[in-house]
């Protein structure tokens, strides 16, 4: 009875010990929830494969809620997170604050071949803190049938002068086609993301180079009353209200001529299945005045590993197989090449498969003419493009927003929408300390 | 005459509340009619009512790509938890406010209730820090006592309410017959408010079911409860009207039959006490 019982014991220590060994660090990645992302969810089985003793939980949110989380998650040290799903404009600032754990990869990994651009701006101090799952600039996405029907051809690289006459002539409120869709939702990210890019091909900047609001400028002026103009005459009704979904429906309804945003948007588009115009779109770079600078922006949603995690090696594991040339390899093999995450890898464009994608040299080239280092024709002493990488941004960038689109839904007019931003900005930036 | 005008007051009335009826309502309908088309056919304009092709897709991507049950078990801990042990506190708090009534008793209740007008913002950082400090982040323990606390006021109020209906000599005669307070609150008070405290529940599951301020910012991935479910749903770039909505519905489901099944006691008890 007592070997019985002894060996019974040794069994059930045995089982305990081998489970114990056979149990998977478990790793939370937080996520927003965009088609990229949702696919990677999908593909987890590579990925479990190589790693088989990591497991993976997903917490997706939408994005103001994500970010409203893992900041309050990193600045807390709260640990909830391994991995986390950041932007370009958190990248510097929490990298600067010692927030993330510098990434280091193998040679396998190819640092190197990461786009030029994208990578400078995710590092600080020469580290890289973030490893960039996808990478979008924005770009002209133009109806070619209503453009041959006005009698125009799009340039590849055109001017704003030529985006208003376009806009005139494609727009035709009575069968509910207007020129030109853009954003207008109050919102950093929204349609301040949108003027602040066009700001700098207008030559506008949000700061001498001594941090001084310069919403005063005629440069701003002339920005403002340019955006205002093409909206209230060639845009959509309520345009202060839309935002990218907003816009996509409509392009994709075939009710715009124009769609200036993200080049992200250039799959949806051409999918047939979602639009009904997948076959008439035609691409160009973002507009300029000749002044040097596009009216493009340059964004990255990248994996970062807290650097209060004690997962660190696991989430570096994770971060090297999800932003890995081999990773992408892997989508196009199951989803084909249109559906591979743009604008992080140089040897992706250098692909002659991913060539023949309609958007892809257009992405690239909106990429590489946005420099987050030096974004305007003036000096400043900021980095970003379409936002101002300092903590105080996310405020004043949204009441500023919330400026531009009472100007747009007519509440205001520009210049009072200008002062009322100058006064709030130097308000919130005397306050900061700058 | 008199008669004839009565009755068209009724159907005067009758067609009002059918009218405000279906217009709280609509809300609910669009979200489950556009839970059924394709992404396409929820952003259409002219917006399509019934006429779509009717499709079970957005319910399919969904329950592939969420842990649906565990969210609804999230849910259900949370809000039958924290307002189970909400009337644990708050059924001697509102006896002792409603029959032994002291000199400050309506400047606490006053004071409680002042405590649901501040923005649950203002307390974020405190309370993340606290629940952090105490390893319960990402926790169904921290959500039950949060929950317990940010309704209890409405309880206290509540139940008060329907406790001041009661004859104060019901409660003389038990204790003249020798019960004691124990006694005198689980056998002769609790069994008359029993529809009161019916309604208590139901109205704090639901409040507690659809609260989403601290569900998603205290939780992650193992407590997060349906609110969170629905929000991972949301997406900035790419359209998700119609596999958000299907998300929505599958979420409000659970309490909306709850609520239709119990909505005699629900009216019941919100009106009790209301015409004297």
């Amino acid at each position: 009875m007592k070997t019985i019982k002894k060996n019974l014991l040794a069994t059930a220590l045995l089982s305990a010990t081998m489970a114990t060994a056979a149990s998977a660090e478990t790793i939370t990645v937080a996520t927003v929830n965009n088609g990229d992302m949702i696919r990677m969810q999908g593909l987890m089985a590579d990925f479990n494969a190589k790693h088989p003793g990591i497991d993976v939980e997903w917490v997706t949110l939408e994005e103001s809620v994500l970010r409203e989380k893992v900041t309050t998650d990193i600045a807390t040290k709260g640990g909830q997170y391994d991995v986390m799903t950041i932007g370009t404009y958190e990248v510097p600032i929490w990298g600067n604050n010692g927030w993330l754990v510098p990434l280091e990869f193998d040679v396998s990994y190819d640092v190197d071949d990461l786009l030029p651009a994208i990578r400078g701006g995710l590092t600080v101090n020469d580290n890289l803190y973030a490893a960039p799952f996808y990478g979008e600039s924005s770009m002209v996405m133009f109806r070619e049938d209503l453009m041959a029907k006005a009698g125009l051809e799009m340039p590849k690289a055109p001017s704003w002068n030529f985006i208003m006459k376009a806009a005139k002539e494609m727009t035709d409120k009575d069968e509910g086609i207007y020129g030109a869709c853009i954003r207008g939702k109050a919102h950093w990210g929204e349609n301040l993301a949108f003027i602040t890019a066009t700001a700098n091909s207008f030559g506008a900047r949000w700061f001498d180079e001594n941090w001084n609001p310069q919403f005063d400028s005629a440069e701003w002026s002339d920005t403002l009353n340019f955006y205002l103009n093409l909206l209230n005459r060639y845009g959509p009704p309520g345009a202060s209200s839309n935002g990218f979904n907003e816009n996509l429906a409509l392009f994709q309804q075939g009710k715009c001529g124009m769609w200036i945003d993200a080049t992200v948007a250039a799959s949806f588009v051409t999918n047939p299945k979602d639009s009904t115009v997948a076959d008439k779109v035609g691409f160009a770079l973002a507009p300029d005045n000749g002044l040097g600078k596009r009216g493009n922006w340059l964004w990255a949603w990248s994996l970062a590993i807290p650097a209060g995690t004690e997962k660190a090696d696991a989430a570096k594991s994770f971060v090297q197989w999800a932003t890995s040339k081999e990773y992408l390899e892997l989508v196009a093999s199951k989803e084909g090449w249109a559906n591979v995450p743009p604008g992080t890898r140089t040897s992706l464009y250098a692909n002659p498969e991913y060539q023949k994608v309609p958007f892809a040299q257009m992405t690239l080239d909106s990429i590489n003419a946005a420099d987050p280092q030096n974004p305007t024709v003036d000096p400043v002493p900021y980095v970003g493009v379409q936002f101002v990488a300092i903590p105080e941004f996310q405020a004043i960038g949204t009441a500023v927003a919330q400026e531009f689109s009472a100007a747009l839904a007519g509440d205001k007019t520009a210049e009072e929408a200008l002062a009322a931003a100058q006064a709030l900005t130097e308000r919130a930036m005397d306050k900061a300390g700058y | 005459m008199a008669r004839q005008q009565t009755i068209s007051n009724k159907l005067v009335w009758t067609v009002l509340a059918w009218i405000l009826g279906a217009t709280i309502f609509f809300p609910i309908l669009w979200t489950v009619l556009t839970s059924f088309k394709t992404e396409a056919q929820a952003i259409s304009i002219p917006p399509v009512m019934f006429d779509f092709d009717w499709t079970f897709e957005n319910y399919e991507t969904v329950q592939e790509r969420s842990n649906y049950s565990r969210h609804f078990w999230n849910s259900v801990v949370i809000s039958v938890g924290s307002t189970l042990l909400g009337l644990l506190i708050a059924v001697p708090a509102a006896w002792a406010m409603a029959f032994v009534p002291g000199k400050r008793t309506k400047d606490v209740l006053m004071w409680m209730l002042s405590t649901k007008m501040m923005p649950a913002v203002g307390v974020m950082i405190p309370i993340y820090l606290m629940v952090q400090s105490a390893g319960l982040l990402d926790s169904k323990t921290a959500l039950v006592i949060i929950m317990m606390l940010v309704n209890l006021p409405i309880i206290i109020w509540m139940l008060y309410t329907y406790f001041k209906e009661i004859p104060g000599d019901i409660l003389e005669a038990a204790r003249m017959d020798g019960a004691s307070l124990k006694n005198e609150i689980i056998y002769v008070l609790t069994p008359m408010a029993v529809p009161g405290i019916a309604s208590t529940m139901l109205l704090n599951v639901i409040l507690a079911w659809n609260e989403a301020f601290w569900t998603l910012n205290l939780t992650a991935a193992k407590a997060a409860p349906l609110t969170a479910f629905i929000a991972s749903y949301s997406s900035p770039e790419g359209l998700f009207y119609a596999k958000l909505s299907a998300a929505s519905t599958m979420a409000i489901a659970p309490i909306l039959i709850m609520g239709w099944f119990s909505q005699k006691q629900l009216v019941r008890g919100l009106t009790f006490g209301a015409v004297k």
